[in-house]
């Protein structure tokens, strides 16, 4: 009985794991294409953005909160940084007499305009007490509309080569949007894990008078959590820019979905407090090979669509029953 | 003129609509214990908010070490050297022990200024409770302790600021009484240290066991403040209630007649074992025992809300069903939960949404629309007859103090009109006014023929209530005794019987 039990614990802890590797399994007996080095790869590279988005959402949900601007936030990053490397031959740049700037700027520009929208969230929230759905609902609208004044929703085509290496390319056979995405997941894993922010962040969501009474500045805090959601999201725009080869003012619309999705599947507890990195990736690998599997089997990618539904709703039946049987 | 550690002088703190502290002057020494006693409502919680930062006063000054202070958040407070245990518990759940501990303040890697250095925060945590004499792994999460122990956890954590002043509010609500001496024995330590000690409580007799000098808050405004030697029960409970309470316990003898409800033989597994007994018409029957002896549980399995393994529970005579709460109600049980901010009150609704809501079926008109005017006059009427002090009918619950929101609840059940009644620690959290005032509550209606259940972890309470004292230990009944044979002792022994194995904290 007792051996049972600890069996029971054992799947219970790494249950999103598990069905990770079982999917894997099924899938490359289904399918002889799908357990290749190129298709794994492929994989990997269409969900890092939405990976890095997903690890900056999950600090918001584990402090209780909510990130829906990051989707805007990707589109935002993308026009901005594409505008400034742009080729200067291209006759309808957005900045017509712009010098040619190292692409280094572009990326800080859109890297600056991320987490600008993140902390103006985390203010919004922390210092009028709005509820972070409708302040982020806001800023999704908002940031949403400026790219699109920005670049009149039109594209921002002929991106220079340096830029769209980023996108492109690669270190060996591992190219550099996976390198950028396994190197967000290691930073995120130490600040939530090793540093005082981190415990921070479990705190606020976990129980926020117990930060209040021990002396955090909850406030301030939440400004960087908002600020590290925006900053991931700027970063995946910057990579998914690069690799789309061009700025598109609408190129993250929706991104929020699948981020929140991943990150929920992944473990991570919309009532606080709950969450962890290798969640995050397993949740954002689930989809991705999800994805991937489907369009292997030639199943309809309405289909598709239902199948992810029912997974994300089934992963927080699990988790609630897991957490409330703890108890 | 004595040599005060903290002084505050003439701190006024008004919330919307109450002016909560009225110009209060409060004085603590080192190494001494100093009890804050007072009605609810009296201010002793916002004034210690006052001083933690929580709620900043409006005006008034705080002296700290012969320095004025300004303390306008908890951070500061902390830096200052004051720590406070909060009534309402304030756990991470989610999070070990030795995080909660260090939170905010985790020792970090030397050489890696950014890192935590959990080793240390282990080491550090496993000598905190050693010296402490709390036996808990530093690793295990805190949602895996019971209550007491995340009461001695947070006991740990405010002594672990190493803070000048260390302020208690009701410390002792949910410890066993084994605890709560261990508690005093921390307390002693922590005086012998030169500490100030700030101890917020409800129970008079905590009051004459640890403190020195005691405090006597009454709306907002300083009453008297003394030392304890040379004062009586009696003086400081009228210097609280601004008026002589004769008695506490005001039982007046009821007609006891036939059995109305009679387990036999329950079952829940791993929580209750063979539970038998018999309830009688105009009863009140005591259930005594410690945290964790299963007394909630019983209450809640003949309410409905758990399920018997075996073992049935006859009404009249009459074996019943009881499967759900809706079961329970039609049976004619009523049950008043344990935690009413929990369980209880839905606080942002009227004081009359919250009488009725259990009982809407009753007030259709049509079978659709509310009868208002009849739940005004029901509500007016339990209003006068419970002696609820609420500013109207449709002041939020919520801005009323904990005893007028219990005896809402009260109101709430008799609506159903049961015949019997199930009381979890009816008295817990409320002034002594509303104590007796719940206590006649609950006499008449035996009076009036109800059986009453009442679980009560206040030992005066048992023994000054109950016709009949049921001991539980363990998921067991270990002894049903008469009035006349029960006393404290008595009942400390059956409670603990069996579980003396089982080391309290």
């Amino acid at each position: 009985m007792a051996q049972q039990s600890e069996v029971g614990k054992f799947i219970n802890k790494y249950a999103i794991f598990i069905v990770l590797i079982v999917m894997v399994v099924v899938l490359s007996f289904l399918s002889p294409a799908f357990l290749t080095a190129q298709n794994l790869i492929n994989v990997l590279i269409t969900e890092s953005g939405r990976g890095i988005l997903a690890i900056g959402v999950a600090f918001t949900i584990i402090s209780r909160g909510i990130d829906l601007s990051v989707g805007s936030i990707v589109s935002l990053t993308s026009v901005i940084a594409a505008s400034l490397v742009q080729e200067p031959s291209y006759s309808a740049r957005i900045f017509p007499n712009l010098p040619l700037l190292p692409p280094i700027v572009a990326v800080l520009a859109g890297l600056v305009a991320g987490t600008v929208v993140g902390m103006t969230n985390g203010a919004l929230i922390a210092y009028t007490a709005i509820p972070p759905f409708i302040a982020t609902l806001g800023s999704m609208i908002i940031a949403r509309g400026l790219a699109l004044i920005l670049t009149n929703a039109y594209p921002v085509p002929m991106l220079r080569p340096e830029f769209k290496i980023i996108g492109q390319g690669s270190l060996g056979p591992i190219p550099y949007v996976v390198i950028v995405f396994v190197l967000v997941a290691i930073v995120a894993f130490v600040i939530l894990n090793y540093t005082r922010f981190g415990k921070n962040v479990y705190a606020i969501g976990g129980n926020v008078n117990a930060a209040k009474t021990s002396g955090i500045k909850v406030d301030k805090n939440l400004v960087a959590i908002y600020a590290v959601s925006g900053f991931c999201a700027s970063i995946a725009g910057i990579l998914i820019t690069a690799r789309a080869a061009s700025g598109i003012a609408t190129l993250g619309n929706n991104y929020e979905l699948d981020a929140i999705a991943a990150a929920t599947i992944g473990g991570t507890s919309h009532t606080g407090g709950i969450g962890t990195v290798p969640g995050i990736i397993a949740g954002i690998l689930i989809l991705g090979i999800l994805n991937n599997g489907l369009l292997l089997l030639g199943i309809s990618p309405y289909l598709q669509q239902v199948i992810k539904g029912i997974i994300i709703v089934g992963a927080v039946v699990f988790d609630m029953r897991k957490n409330a049987r703890q108890k | 003129m004595e040599d005060y550690i903290l002084e505050m002088k003439n701190i006024v703190r008004t919330f919307p609509g109450v002016r909560a502290l009225n110009g209060v002057d409060f004085q603590a020494k080192r190494g001494s214990v100093h009890a804050l006693v007072g009605e609810n409502g009296a201010g002793k919680s916002t004034l210690m908010k006052c001083l933690v930062g929580i709620n900043p006063p409006d005006s008034g000054e705080i002296w700290l070490k012969g320095g004025k202070v300004i303390i306008p958040d908890p951070h500061t407070a902390l830096k200052l050297g004051i720590a406070m245990i909060y009534q309402e518990l304030n756990p991470v759940l989610e999070r070990s022990v030795m995080e909660n501990i260090w939170l905010g303040r985790e020792p970090m890697l030397r050489g890696f200024g950014v890192l935590v250095d959990h080793r240390t925060m282990h080491e550090q945590t496993r000598q905190l409770l050693k010296e402490l004499e709390i036996d808990i792994d530093p690793k295990t999460k805190v949602k895996e302790l019971s209550v007491a122990k995340m009461q001695m956890i947070e006991i740990a954590k405010a002594i672990s600021y190493n803070a000048d002043v260390v302020i208690m509010d009701e410390p002792t609500s949910s410890l066993t009484p084994n605890e709560v001496e261990h508690l005093f024995s921390m307390i002693r330590k922590l005086k012998a240290r030169d500490v100030a000690i700030i101890y917020i409580t409800h129970k008079m007799e905590e009051i004459f066991a640890i403190a020195d000098e005691v405090t006597v808050l009454r709306d907002g405004n300083n009453i008297t403040t003394n030392p304890v030697k040379g004062i009586t029960f009696d003086s400081l409970i009228t210097a609280m209630v601004g008026r002589r309470l004769t008695e506490m316990f005001p039982k007046m003898e009821s007609q006891i007649g036939e059995v109305k409800l009679a387990a036999r033989n329950i079952e829940v597994p791993e929580l209750l074992h063979d539970i038998s007994f018999d309830l009688r018409k105009g009863e009140i029957l005591g259930v005594a025992g410690l945290v964790g002896a299963g007394r909630t549980e019983l209450m809640e399995t003949l309410f409905g809300l758990r399920r018997k393994s075996a073992g049935e529970i006859l009404i009249d005579g009459k074996k019943v069903e009881i499967r759900s709460p809706t079961d329970a109600i039609e049976a004619g049980i009523g049950f008043l939960t344990e935690d009413r901010r929990l369980n209880g009150i839905i606080p942002v609704l009227s004081v009359k949404v919250n009488t009725i809501v259990a009982n809407l079926r009753n007030y259709l008109k049509y079978g659709f629309f509310l009868n208002l005017k009849h739940i005004h006059t029901d509500c007016e009427d339990f209003r006068d007859r419970l002696k609820i002090r609420t500013p109207s009918l449709d002041a939020l619950i919520q801005n009323l103090s904990g005893g007028n929101q219990q005896k809402v609840l009260v109101a709430r059940w008799l609506l159903t009109n049961p015949d019997i009644l199930i009381l979890d620690e009816p008295t817990r959290g409320i002034d002594v006014g509303a104590k007796a005032e719940i206590h006649t509550i609950i006499t008449k209606l035996a009076c009036e023929g109800k059986s009453i259940i009442m679980v009560s972890s206040e030992m005066p309470e048992i023994l000054g209530m109950s016709d009949r004292v049921l001991v539980m230990s363990r998921g067991q009944i270990t002894a049903i005794l008469d009035r006349k044979d029960a006393d404290q002792e008595t009942i400390m022994r059956y409670a603990s019987a069996k579980a003396n194995n089982n080391k309290v904290a």
